[in-house]
């Protein structure tokens, strides 16, 4: 799908409409402290930033380093502090900055790599630690048999926690993982709620007292900057909120834990229909 | 659950304080406004209207209840802070020792305060 | 690290500023300042009032002592602080207990923020906030006492 310029033949997405600076966080393991580079690129309409960084690598540093993958806002690999706000790389586009100056830093709460690539152990560390899994005392979960029954209203009390593509800006935006260390951060606890809130899963108990312990919920004060940040629309601070209100219920024992999604029954009264085959018999030995 | 009960008291706190330091602060410092209501008093910082203050059994319980209840929220909230800039486990233990002394301290402080003026 | 730590947190300045966000954000940073304010003072306070067990030549004393206007604008401050911090804290105790935030949706281009419902109920309490600091400075300032 291309616009084309009448007089000039080019097509509308080649046409530079702009030139701005680039101003570049630079530092490289070794060096006392980092420092910005400026970089000067011409922009056409539509480019992201992160076009922008293929540009001057493929121009004028070939030394920039940065994290990216699918350059469609699925993979959660580009996330930087661009212009003072933490964003995707490539879901940010240059003229919308409306700025001349691009300030592109790696995102703060996270040590640097290199350049603008963040390490985000700690991230996936505390992902890790809310067990973000279903858990189910049955043999269900090993040995599936039938899917589990859910109801489209139950689905949407969770399902917009998991659109979450663990790209880390949240944890940028937050103030209380700017100087706490421990705390579980607003992703960890969104999907901690993504998880208590899931109907199939029965496991709330144990990843309450891990969320609703003293590094978790109760260190959110609802500055409310992480769900402003998520390119997703997550909204974690929602889903840490709605864990808050399910710690106190449990703890003042004014909620049940409820039980878990049933698994679907043989389905009874169901014929094939005729002229249809039966599926070939399986190759691989179920255990 | 500690915590979270923890957490629901420094609320439950905040609601007491919202009520009882509005009608505390009404008193104090907005005596116009509440003289053209019909209520209010005088001169709310002078020995007389103090006195008068103290020998009411509603205002000693009620200044005493904020008491506990200012001190409850406001050192927890103190404890949250510097929890936040993360110290080690020792710290923390000391921290939350000094605080919960402080706060039985000026509690027994301010009770027996509160009693000795109504008493005399 | 280039960012300042093993763990590369910004420290300190992320309570404060860190980048171009919502009013709640910085709602945040301001609840804190007042809330620190608020508790240096009540425990001064509780001293200060305690002396009225003392009796009426203790009391007066203190008193004498806190009416120099320095003093007059602290307490001014501490009534700010607080009108401030009780009004956007019943916004806290709504919010932080999942009430007035709307339900989970499905997130669907523009994404809807939660705690952006709160913002007519955020902007309602600081005005409401306003004119109690101006009846309050009412009576510090123009009031003879």
């Amino acid at each position: 799908m291309c616009q084309w310029n009448e007089h000039s033949g080019q097509a509308l997405s080649d046409e530079i409409v702009r030139e701005v600076v680039f101003r570049v966080q630079r530092y490289s393991p070794g060096q006392d402290r980092p420092v910005t580079r400026e970089y000067r690129v011409p922009v056409t309409r539509g480019m992201t930033v992160l076009d922008g960084l293929h540009y001057i690598r493929d121009n004028l540093d070939a030394t920039l380093s940065y994290r990216f993958s699918c350059r469609m806002g699925v993979c959660g690999s580009c996330g930087m502090y661009i212009n003072s706000f933490p964003r995707l790389a490539c879901q940010t586009q240059i003229l919308e900055l409306n700025s001349d100056l691009v300030d592109v830093r790696p995102m703060p709460n996270y040590p640097v790599v290199k350049d603008l690539v963040p390490d985000l152990s700690q991230l996936f560390a505390k992902h890790r630690e809310v067990q973000p899994f279903i858990i189910r005392n049955e043999q269900e979960l090993e040995h599936p048999t039938a899917e589990f029954l859910q109801k489209p209203e139950e689905l949407l009390r969770y399902l917009q926690f998991t659109y979450c593509i663990k790209c880390g800006l949240c944890l940028t935006a937050c103030p209380t993982v700017a100087t706490d260390p421990r705390y579980l951060g607003p992703q960890a606890l969104a999907q901690s709620y993504r998880y208590c809130a899931d109907t199939r899963d029965a496991g709330a108990e144990g990843r309450l007292r891990i969320a609703a312990g003293r590094d978790g919920v109760w260190r959110c004060h609802l500055a409310g900057a992480c769900s402003e940040a998520c390119p997703k629309g997550v909204d974690p601070a929602l889903g840490i909120q709605l864990l808050k209100r399910l710690a106190v219920l449990r703890a003042l024992s004014l909620k049940k834990p409820h039980s878990p999604a049933p698994v679907a029954g043989k389905r009874t009264g169901v014929e094939r229909r005729p002229g249809i085959p039966q599926p070939p018999p399986p190759t691989v030995e179920s255990r | 659950m500690r915590e979270a009960t923890l957490w629901t008291l420094h609320l439950a706190a905040g609601v007491v304080i919202l009520v009882f330091l509005s009608i505390h602060m009404g008193i104090m410092h907005l005596e116009d406004v509440l003289t053209a209501l019909g209520t209010g008093y005088r001169d709310a910082l002078g020995w007389a209207s103090v006195v008068m203050r103290n020998k009411q059994l509603y205002f000693t319980i009620t200044y005493v209840i904020l008491l506990a209840a200012a001190l409850y929220h406001g050192l927890y909230g103190l404890r949250n802070i510097l929890l936040e800039l993360g110290p080690g486990p020792t710290a923390v233990r000391v921290i939350q020792g000094i605080l919960i002394l402080l706060g039985a301290s000026l509690f027994v402080l301010g009770t027996i305060a509160a009693i000795a003026a109504y008493v005399r | 690290m280039a960012n300042g730590s093993q763990t590369g947190q910004i420290g300190l300045r992320g309570w404060v500023y860190a980048g171009r966000f919502g009013l709640e954000r910085y709602a945040y940073t301001l609840h804190r300042i007042t809330g620190l304010g608020l508790l240096l003072y009540f425990l001064m306070h509780i001293f200060v009032t305690s002396s009225r067990a003392l009796g009426q030549a203790a009391w007066e004393s203190v008193m004498g002592f806190l009416s120099h206007p320095i003093f007059r604008i602290g307490e001014f401050l501490v009534y700010v602080a607080f009108a401030y911090h009780a009004l956007n804290g019943v916004r806290l105790i709504l919010g932080e207990l999942g009430l007035g935030l709307g339900n989970p949706v499905r997130p669907e281009y523009p994404y809807p923020i939660a705690h952006r419902r709160q913002r007519p109920l955020f902007l309602a309490l600081m005005i409401i906030s306003g004119i109690l600091i101006l009846a309050g400075g009412w009576d510090f300032f123009v009031t003879k006492h």
